[in-house]
């Protein structure tokens, strides 16, 4: 028995059409057999929705389970609009990261501003007040087509937006590489808190309760966006520019407000943003966590013009527009706030008890379908590995040259928009407003004041893609120990992570094969160091075939890691300068003299080669405790994390700061300055503490080794046989216009 | 002290200032909504930093225009004591209540970062709390704040003794051609100015983000105070 679904006006669909929807052949039989019958057009445009990559995840299902994704403060893991822990102090933190790639490169402005939109009301969907944003930027080389307009739309893009609503950027990356010349990675991550209390979910539930549509009127713009960031670029992607949705900053501004305002009268039953695919993922996915169905009367769906048809009002991704279960009782109550906010608020439907979701438009009704068997009913793929054709290449031991001059060396390292200093970027994004910014951009990890308690947040972004490129399961095992080490250098331990997996095609198995491993390779240290994943994207098809030769070029696997600490008392914390003349300096960790991979290697000699660092997690465990209990008890002014550029770049920067010197002596080649053996960080401390910090070092098993003294106007490195000896103002310039020179230059 | 902050669809640093007077300063504060006609006898009617309306149009041009303005203006015509910070200075402007008016910045780009500003009078109720302090350094986070007026107005400013915030180095130097020192270029590199009457002040940087030890920097404290704790003390 089938039910009738009639849709004169129409297309009919077959197998090709499916076909033309991104629906394998095996997905379309699978599709009629869950109807029992030929879908409808608008049923077929709701299942390639659902189905895409984007959101079904079906090509990474079987890997992300292998992460942990319970702990100690996990109060809500994966499968929410953004996971939560709990800090303390009666307070929760809800989180996450989310990509937005693909529609940034067609238009970075608002592919950008969107992205950051997207983000926000994930967070506020779960009650919480966004307090915080990070970014992780992806460029190709500057001298590209159109790579400065692109970071300059994407800045503008990310500034405009949050700057609009009032939710500091206090941090985040940005990296430079050819790998993403034709594909630039926008992952943006967004913090929100909450009284325990009152956190909201996304379950619809309650027959009869009436669904409410807030916000924008629904347009034709980002029909099928989700589709689209399930496809690789052609030569065509501009093209594809009316896929991209336009951000309002100001609506969601009042969305926020009128969200949160109406969560604390207590009659909000569920609500989730109409994001990727649109109402379909909101209803579909709320019905589905509920367990319950949904009706939905397109007819009352507000419009932006007149004659949408059914199929696009349901996935189009016009921006800032949520979906609401109400209690029926007090449904005039909610109506009311949004309202005052001058918000649009239309009934469209209700909750079910039947598990279908049935679309009417214009009486007529255009989908039924099974919920359930839909939404978790998505095909999972075990998509085929292979070990790359090169890796064996890209893995052999490179040459590595000594520098003729350490100092020269270390000079034109900082002066590469890679190594620089990205201030030209986060002086446009408004990183003060809410007053909780104790540290900003530009440390090893951003700061939050938590109101009313002696506590603070930290929060980090980490990955380096070339490691991950040259061995993707130690790449992303380093991720998530940078990350950690990040948050420690802060005094923070960390309480979960967010992730935005970056990637080419999964259907090339040499891809799927770095996806694999880079998973494995988190999963390996997330449960070493104790960090459970409780919310993350995937991100495939970030490649381009232009049609040259050698096939599609797909981005270095990035797998960015977003990772939030918790710092019990802010009163010590120390910063990644140094602060204090006659402080001494004391290196934490061995170096083993590890370049595969390096930005020494990288980016003065154009070598891509070689195993990157080793990651011994059980060292990297030991720093991190180190760290932190060298925080707490305030035995430290300074600590700084040693990553790319290795000890030479993180002195450097340590002394740009305060424009404060550094004299160190070290009984290693000049070489091994530029080593970027990973479980290092250097801490500065007053003299008379000296000799507590070696001890505690000790006691928690790190090498310690006293190596020098803050002071001067310079910074004078002694190794054996070579010397850095720099004035700090001459490095210090060259670091803070490496960029600004590529993006203000006119002409 | 009653003080009252109005609320305009998309103010975005209304919070803060609620914490430092409620929280900081203990004192009796309140969100007046755009809407509303009554100022519910607060002393002190502080417009705050944001977007109001979104500014798609200019800077601060609809909110001017918003019910509540016009019991603002009566509040300043009696004296009362009106503080506009950032969005704020650019709602007074556009609604008349300082002269001059707002360009984008210099370089055309959002800029947030922290600027010198010399104290060019101490015997305001905005800033007799600073005393012998003559630099403050507090954070900016503006598209258009470089202020303009016409030279005749300008002059008129500067004879008044309305130019009470002007962009400086960290020694109290001049250097209004420097992005350095005045970063989006303003006029005789104006920061914040005062009606003639001297209790309407309209100032670009946030004082409000700056007056807590904890966020490492506490310069903007004493202008609230000033305002709230030590108040009866009338401009000149």
């Amino acid at each position: 028995m089938s039910r009738r679904v009639a849709s004169p006006a129409e297309p009919a669909v077959d197998q090709e059409v499916a076909a033309e929807h991104g629906l394998s052949a095996d997905e379309y039989e699978r599709l009629c057999d869950l109807l029992g019958r030929t879908p409808t057009w608008t049923e077929l445009g709701i299942t390639s929705a659902l189905w895409s990559e984007h959101c079904s995840y079906k090509s990474s299902k079987v890997h992300l389970a292998r992460f942990p994704t319970s702990g100690p403060y996990v109060l809500q893991g994966p499968g929410e609009n953004a996971g939560v822990v709990d800090i303390g102090h009666g307070w929760v933190a809800a989180f996450k990261m989310e990509s937005h790639n693909h529609p940034s490169f067609i238009e970075p402005y608002q592919g950008a501003a969107t992205g950051v939109g997207g983000i926000l009301r994930d967070v506020f969907a779960m009650g919480a007040r966004p307090i915080a944003c990070l970014d992780s930027l992806r460029f190709g080389r500057l001298e590209a087509p159109r790579m400065r307009h692109l970071v300059d739309g994407v800045v503008r893009g990310i500034g405009d937006y949050g700057n609009c609503v009032g939710v500091p950027t206090v941090g985040g990356e940005t990296g430079f590489h050819p790998s993403y010349d034709r594909n630039i990675l926008v992952n943006v991550f967004a913090l929100g808190l909450a009284r325990r209390e009152r956190l909201a979910h996304a379950r619809a539930a309650g027959a009869g309760n009436p669904l409410l549509y807030v916000g924008s009127p629904t347009g034709r713009d980002g029909i099928h966006g989700a589709t689209m960031a399930s496809e690789a670029f052609a030569a065509d992607s501009e093209a594809k520019r009316p896929t991209v949705q336009v951000g309002d900053p100001f609506t969601e501004k009042l969305l926020l407000e009128a969200c949160l305002e109406a969560l604390r009268t207590g009659a909000v039953v569920a609500l989730q943003d109409m994001g990727a695919a649109g109402l379909t993922s909101t209803a579909f996915e709320m019905a589905a966590r509920g367990g319950t169905g949904v009706y939905l009367n397109l007819s009352r769906v507000p419009l932006r013009e007149p004659g949408l048809t059914p199929y696009e009002i349901m996935l189009s991704e016009s921006q800032e527009r949520m979906l609401l279960v109400v209690e029926r009782q007090r449904q005039k109550d909610v109506e009311g706030i949004f309202r005052r906010w001058g918000l649009e608020v239309t009934d469209v439907g209700k909750v079910t008890d039947d598990g279908r979701a049935e679309v009417r438009f214009a009486r007529r009704k255009v989908a039924d379908m099974p919920v359930q068997p839909l939404t978790q009913g998505a095909p999972v793929l075990r998509r085929p590995v292979r070990v790359p054709k090169d890796l064996e290449e890209r893995q052999r031991p490179p040459e590595v040259p000594q520098p003729d001059d350490p100092t020269a060396a270390l000079a034109a390292l900082l002066d590469t928009p890679e190594m620089g200093s990205k201030a030209w970027i986060w002086r446009q994004y408004d990183h003060t407003v809410r007053t909780n910014t104790v540290a900003g951009p530009g440390g090893d990890a951003a700061v939050l004041l938590l109101k009313g308690t002696p506590a603070g947040l930290a929060l980090t972004s980490d990955v380096n893609p070339v490691y991950c490129w040259l061995d993707p399961h130690r790449g992303g095992a380093q991720a998530v120990a940078e990350a950690v080490r990040n948050l420690a250098c802060v005094g923070a331990e960390p309480m979960a992570l967010s992730d935005c997996l970056n990637f080419g095609s999964p259907e090339d198995p040499q891809i799927a094969w770095q996806f694999r491993e880079c998973v494995e390779g988190m999963a390996a240290a997330c449960r070493a160091l104790e960090v459970p994943v409780i919310s993350g994207n995937v991100s495939f098809y970030n490649q381009t075939d232009d049609g040259g030769p050698g096939g599609p070029r797909a981005i270095h696997p990035t797998p960015t890691v977003a990772m939030v600490g918790l710092i019990p008392d802010l009163a010590s914390l120390p910063s990644s300068s140094f602060t204090r003349a006659g402080d001494r300096i004391v290196l934490l960790g061995t170096d083993a003299g590890e370049f595969g991979g390096s930005a020494y290697l990288r980016l003065l000699y154009e070598v891509e080669q070689g195993r990157p660092p080793a990651v011994d997690l059980g060292r990297e465990a030991r720093l991190a405790e180190l760290l932190r209990f060298l925080a707490f008890e305030g035995l430290i002014s300074t600590a700084h994390d040693l990553s790319e550029g290795g000890l030479a770049v993180a002195l450097a920067e340590a002394c740009f700061g305060r424009g404060l010197g550094a004299e160190v002596s070290l009984e290693l080649a000049p070489l091994n300055l530029f080593s970027e053996t990973q479980g290092r960080a250097l801490v500065a401390a007053p003299a008379a503490a000296v000799e507590q910090v070696l001890e505690e070092a000790e006691a928690y098993g790190v090498p310690a080794l006293e190596v020098g003294a803050v002071g001067g106007e310079r910074l004078r490195i002694r190794a054996s046989g070579g010397a850095v000896d720099a004035a700090v103002e001459d490095l210090r310039r060259r670091w803070e216009t490496a960029l600004p020179r590529w993006m203000e230059e006119t002409g | 002290m009653r003080c009252g902050i109005v609320v305009f669809p998309g103010s975005n640093c209304d919070h803060d200032v609620y914490h430092v007077l409620k929280h900081v300063l203990g004192q009796e504060a309140m969100f007046l909504w755009h809407d509303a006609t009554d100022l519910k006898d607060c002393e002190l009617i502080v417009l705050p930093g944001g977007f109001a309306y979104g500014d798609y149009l200019r800077a601060g041009a609809m909110a001017a225009r918003s019910r509540i303005m016009s019991a603002v203006a009566r509040h300043a015509e009696r004296g009362g004591l009106v503080l506009g910070i950032c969005n704020g200075f650019q709602v007074l402007l556009e609604a008349g209540l300082l002269p001059g008016a707002m360009r984008p910045n210099r370089g055309l780009r959002f800029l947030c970062q922290d600027v010198y500003l010399r104290l060019e009078r101490h015997d305001l109720p905005f800033t007799h709390a600073y005393r012998d302090v003559r630099v403050a350094r507090m954070p900016i986070a503006h598209a258009e704040g470089c202020y303009v007026a016409s030279d005749e107005e300008l002059d008129r400013l500067e004879a008044g003794g309305q130019v009470v915030l002007r962009y400086g180095d960290a020694g109290g130097g001049r250097g209004d051609d420097d992005p350095a020192v005045n970063p989006n270029g303003s006029a005789r590199a104006i920061a914040g100015i005062v009606n003639r009457q001297g209790n309407v002040l309209g100032m670009m940087p946030h004082p409000e983000r700056c007056a807590e030890a904890v966020l490492g920097n506490e310069d903007g404290l004493p202008l609230f105070r000033g305002l709230t704790e030590e108040h009866g003390r009338t401009a000149r």
